[in-house]
């Protein structure tokens, strides 16, 4: 492995844990312009996470180990997910374990574990969350998983960074199956991220909340973890969607520092536009009730494998 | 994977898309955005038809896709919106069976449609040959349309929408029906359509609503 291979694989991770929470201020900018609001800084869940870090941590009487331990996990899920996912680079050295499915099992391990958490205390409205949470997961997952089949199908691999490469080299072409896929895989981004359709990030009605409700009984260092994460799986969702439908941009291969450099922009710019793109989508939609959601994530489900079913027919 | 021409490609997108707007006709619940979703699927018949038609160089299939144009894009959609009008049903919206079941069995018909096709395909000679697929699952999926539908209006949508599959299949496997056929069916659903929107004005005058499940009895006292 060439140094810049572990250059580009640190880049990424720092990347990662920088851009995250400005790329979810950015989409809660974007919202607050389309919504005609002042928009907040940039920079305010950064200092959100800061604050949270400086504050003494209350922890219920009830709490197990495992209530203190899941933020760590939860966090440490999403930087390894945010380390195997290649939004700057392909070459990486974490290259061979950087399989899409083991990908999913990362997002499920720190799902399990935010349920379990939530639960541990035994209020109700954390078991409400949980519950709700596994409910949208358990119909996520499948349709996330349809639409990496098809990309691997196009491909002929699993691995992340090869569907990027070979979308790369291949010739320009159209190619339905993937329209399809990237329709299906913005729903789930939607679902799994706790953006609107599904569930209301700025909700403060706990009745109403999936995302948030489990997160009720944190505070301070725990809290600033688990939010942390939440912005880390929304940056990772979006090169995810990046690595599969647009990698242009990012540095093909072994390549050296010079596409390296240039990757961190394209990478930005690629942001911007799904920022944008994600608070257009919240804006014009509106929250559905919960039983709703499964409807919705049916939709996302049939476009999948519709788009499956496409290529296989058309080869397209 | 071997490149395909632009054309080519085109058309299988257009394809595509006419299967994806038949599953949305089969989750809508809004009659208007029922006639509006058909209305659509008209159009990409008539961008593929016009893509058939230079691509092939046969200029019969301009003919119907202007008839394509003209009958499925503005005169049938134009004539149900004002049938709605008149029947004061644009607000209706009719139970589903509950919608992601129905989506899982118009996965399961796409699937069977595919296999169905496969072996016809092979024999037809025509380069948009794999589209056939797609229009056995546009034919069935707009059958399941009509099943699951008890109002009048969309039912008969639904009907159109089969039209619609079957003008893709014939267009798909033999580049088009012969002239004299095409203008015959074209024909045929104007007056059904004319005869259907005359139904439409007894059915409710009888039972003061369009759902087809009053005709199910055979009494008027029950």
């Amino acid at each position: 492995m060439s140094a810049v291979a572990w250059l580009t694989q640190f880049l990424e991770v720092l990347a990662a844990l920088v851009l995250a929470p400005l790329f979810l201020g950015w989409v809660n900018a974007c919202r607050a312009w389309l919504q005609n609001r002042r928009a907040p800084s940039l920079l305010l869940p950064y200092h959100g996470i800061r604050k949270l870090f400086h504050k003494d941590a209350v922890i219920a009487e009830s709490a197990s180990p495992l209530f203190r331990l899941a933020p760590y996990v939860v966090f440490g899920a999403m930087v390894a997910a945010a380390a195997v996912i290649p939004s700057m680079g392909t070459g990486l050295p974490f290259r061979s374990a950087a399989d899409a499915i083991a990908l999913v099992g990362l997002f499920a391990i720190a799902r399990v574990f935010m349920s379990l958490a939530a639960m541990d205390i035994g209020t109700a409205f954390g078991t409400l969350g949980a519950r709700r949470d596994m409910m949208i997961g358990f119909l996520a997952e499948p349709a996330l998983l349809m639409v990496i089949f098809v990309a691997s199908l196009l491909s002929a691999t699993t691995a992340l960074p090869l569907i990027a490469e070979r979308l790369v080299i291949q010739p320009l072409a159209l190619y339905p199956s993937l329209a399809f896929t990237a329709v299906a895989f913005t729903m789930v981004l939607l679902a799994e991220n706790a953006r609107i359709p599904v569930d209301n990030p700025a909700t403060h009605l706990e009745l109403t909340m999936i995302h948030e409700a489990m997160l009720l009984e944190y505070s301070a260092r725990h809290l600033a973890l688990m939010e942390w994460a939440a912005a880390l799986k929304l940056f990772n969702y979006a090169c995810i969607g990046f690595a599969l439908f647009v990698p242009w941009g990012a540095s093909i291969g072994s390549t050296g520092i010079g596409a390296l450099a240039l990757s961190l922009p394209a990478l930005l710019a690629k942001l911007a536009v799904a920022g944008l793109w994600l608070a257009l989508l919240e804006t014009v939609s509106a929250k559905l009730r919960v039983f709703r959601a499964p409807e919705f994530m049916a939709t996302a489900f049939m476009f999948a494998v519709l788009g499956l079913l496409v290529h296989l027919l058309l080869g397209a | 994977m071997q490149h395909t021409p632009f054309d080519l490609q085109l058309l299988n997108a257009c394809a595509a898309i006419l299967l994806l707007l038949s599953f949305a006709m089969l989750a809508q619940r809004r009659i208007v955005a029922l006639v509006n979703l058909l209305a659509l699927q008209g159009a990409m018949l008539f961008i593929a038809t016009m893509l058939l038609a230079w691509r092939t160089g046969q200029n019969h299939l301009y003919v119907s896709a202007a008839l394509t144009l003209g009958l499925k894009v503005i005169a049938l959609p134009w004539l149900l919106h004002v049938l709605i009008k008149r029947l004061n049903v644009q607000w209706d919206s009719e139970p589903l069976l509950n919608v992601p079941g129905t989506m899982l069995i118009g996965l399961v018909t796409v699937v069977f449609s595919f296999g169905l096709a496969q072996p016809i395909a092979e024999l037809a000679s025509t380069a948009t040959r794999n589209s056939l697929g797609i229009a056995v699952a546009v034919i069935l999926l707009a059958f399941i349309t009509m099943i699951t539908r008890r109002k009048a209006m969309s039912q008969v949508v639904g009907f159109l929408s089969m039209e619609n599959g079957l003008f893709f299949g014939a267009m798909s496997a033999t580049y088009g029906m012969p002239m004299i056929v095409e203008f015959g069916v074209a024909l045929d659903v104007l007056v059904a359509m004319l005869v259907l929107g005359v139904f439409f004005f007894q059915i409710r005058e009888q039972f003061d609503s369009l759902d087809l499940h009053n005709l199910e009895s055979l009494k008027e006292d029950q």
